[in-house]
């Protein structure tokens, strides 16, 4: 138990859309794979993200977002990351946002956007290989 | 300056980084964050240190949140460490005291952490009582710790708290749940949350009968707060008897308290080490592994097993 580096992870839902099934059954899906998940709730600001992601310490960020909203939130997360100095946290998204956003995402540091109907295992593989060891 | 002295560093001008960086490495590392402790410690004890507890569903996080709140009016700096069980199976947790406390986030005042029970109880207590460490030296007032539901927890944030506030709801359960021992003898105050429910009255009467029944154990008499967390209603109060409550602590009873604390945490530092120092040893010689399988075989029982180790270790002891 010692020495270890336990997996921390935020689910956020940044933005107005009152829909968080999907964010609380990946959080569940992490939960089982072991790790340990901060779930923030609905409606949350760009700014109340970075500042749980960085009073919590954690390693991953996951972002689920239905409204719409993707281009104008995530830029304004990545943005506040960095200048608090987390730019080693692997963040991804998921949700409904539209294929042509998805490289402009990836160009701001979004790691993989995952769309309706992916496994829940494919997420923790993809953490589980992407995440980055920290003391 | 080595990596820890510089978070520690961090931690004392209250850097917000620091401190989280300072946690995880507590939590992460309970063996070797002995040092980080002893270079914290000497930063200690200026802060109020609130336990919440309570049985699951009761409202502490809401609770909280407004409490905060308050202080933050008042001008008072927070810490707040959230504690929810890690799962036995896979080691996972689910920590989901932040969602009631949202709007707390973004004050540069507040501090929140969230931690996970990782296992047993005991290092919970290690765990939990470093990080209020760190969030006292930081130069919070007050730190606030939230524990969950039920048993040994409860009894063990006693040891980390100046003030411990029950928070229990009518509806939780008939006054059997008012003579289960532990939570009702560790609350400095009790609080009955949800009271714009029905049967309010009812739980204010149970619990005050039950302790009223307790044993008078020192002058403090624990008040039984009504509070509807949701809308606010009561904070003020709550506040005003956990002020109550420190200043009596601070007119003498908070010696006894602090030097029970104390040696609590040395008595468990000694166990600690002894035990680790014996099993270090059993594992590099082998034995360790010798007495399981002995104990496999049903040759002998752990209970004998570990007296006979101690015997002929304190002989070698003696002898040596």
């Amino acid at each position: 138990m010692s020495s270890e580096r336990r997996i921390r992870v935020v689910v956020a839902k940044p933005g107005l859309d009152s829909h968080d099934r999907g964010a609380k059954i990946v959080a569940r899906a992490f939960r089982d794979a072991g790790m340990e998940v901060i779930y923030t709730g609905l409606r949350q600001t760009p700014e109340q993200i970075a500042e749980t992601a960085l009073q919590e310490d954690v390693n991953v960020i996951a972002l689920s977002i239905l409204s719409g909203a993707h281009l104008a939130l995530f830029p304004k997360i990545m943005e506040l990351l960095k200048q608090k100095g987390l730019d080693d946290v692997l963040v991804f998204a998921g949700g409904i946002i539209p294929k042509e956003d998805i490289p402009h995402l990836k160009k701001i540091g979004i790691v993989e956007v995952f769309g309706p109907g992916t496994r829940t295992d494919t997420l923790v593989k993809f953490v589980l290989k992407n995440v980055r060891k920290r003391k | 300056m080595t990596n820890i002295e510089q978070l520690i560093d961090g931690v004392l001008k209250g850097d917000r980084r620091s401190i989280a960086k300072t946690i995880t490495f507590i939590e992460n590392n309970l063996l070797e964050s002995q040092k980080t402790v002893s270079l914290l410690y000497p930063h200690t004890g200026k802060a109020h240190i609130v336990g919440i507890t309570g049985p699951t569903g009761s409202g502490k996080s809401t609770l909280i949140q407004k409490l905060v709140e308050e202080l933050r009016r008042r001008g008072k700096t927070v810490g707040v460490v959230a504690v929810d069980p890690s799962s036995p199976f896979t080691g996972g947790a689910f920590l989901g005291d932040r969602v009631r406390m949202q709007d707390l986030s973004t004050d540069e005042g507040v501090f929140i952490r969230s931690m996970a029970t990782r296992g047993s109880v005991g290092a919970l207590a290690k765990a939990t009582k470093d990080a209020v460490k760190v969030l006292d030296a930081s130069g919070k007032d007050v730190v606030v710790v939230e524990t969950v539901g039920a048993g040994q927890s409860e009894v063990e944030i006693v040891k980390v708290a100046h003030t411990v506030v029950v928070v229990l709801a009518p509806g939780l359960g008939d006054d059997i749940q008012a003579i289960k021992a532990g939570i009702m003898e560790i609350g400095d105050i009790f609080v009955v949350n949800k009271a714009d429910r029905e049967n309010v009255n009812k739980a204010m009467l149970d619990i005050e009968t039950m302790l009223n029944m307790n044993p008078e154990r020192e002058k403090w008499k624990p008040p039984v707060v009504k509070t509807t967390a949701i809308t606010g209603e009561g904070i003020i109060e709550l506040l005003e008897k956990i002020d109550q409550h420190r200043k009596y602590l601070e007119a003498g009873a908070i010696d006894t308290r602090r030097r029970q604390r104390v040696e609590t945490e040395l008595v468990e530092a000694i166990k600690e080490k002894v035990a680790e120092s014996i099993v270090d040893d059993l594992k590099q010689k082998g034995e360790l592994d010798e007495l399981v399988q002995k104990i496999l075989a049903k040759e002998t029982d752990p209970y004998s097993a570990a007296d006979m180790l101690l015997t002929k270790r304190l002989k070698r002891v003696k002898t040596g």
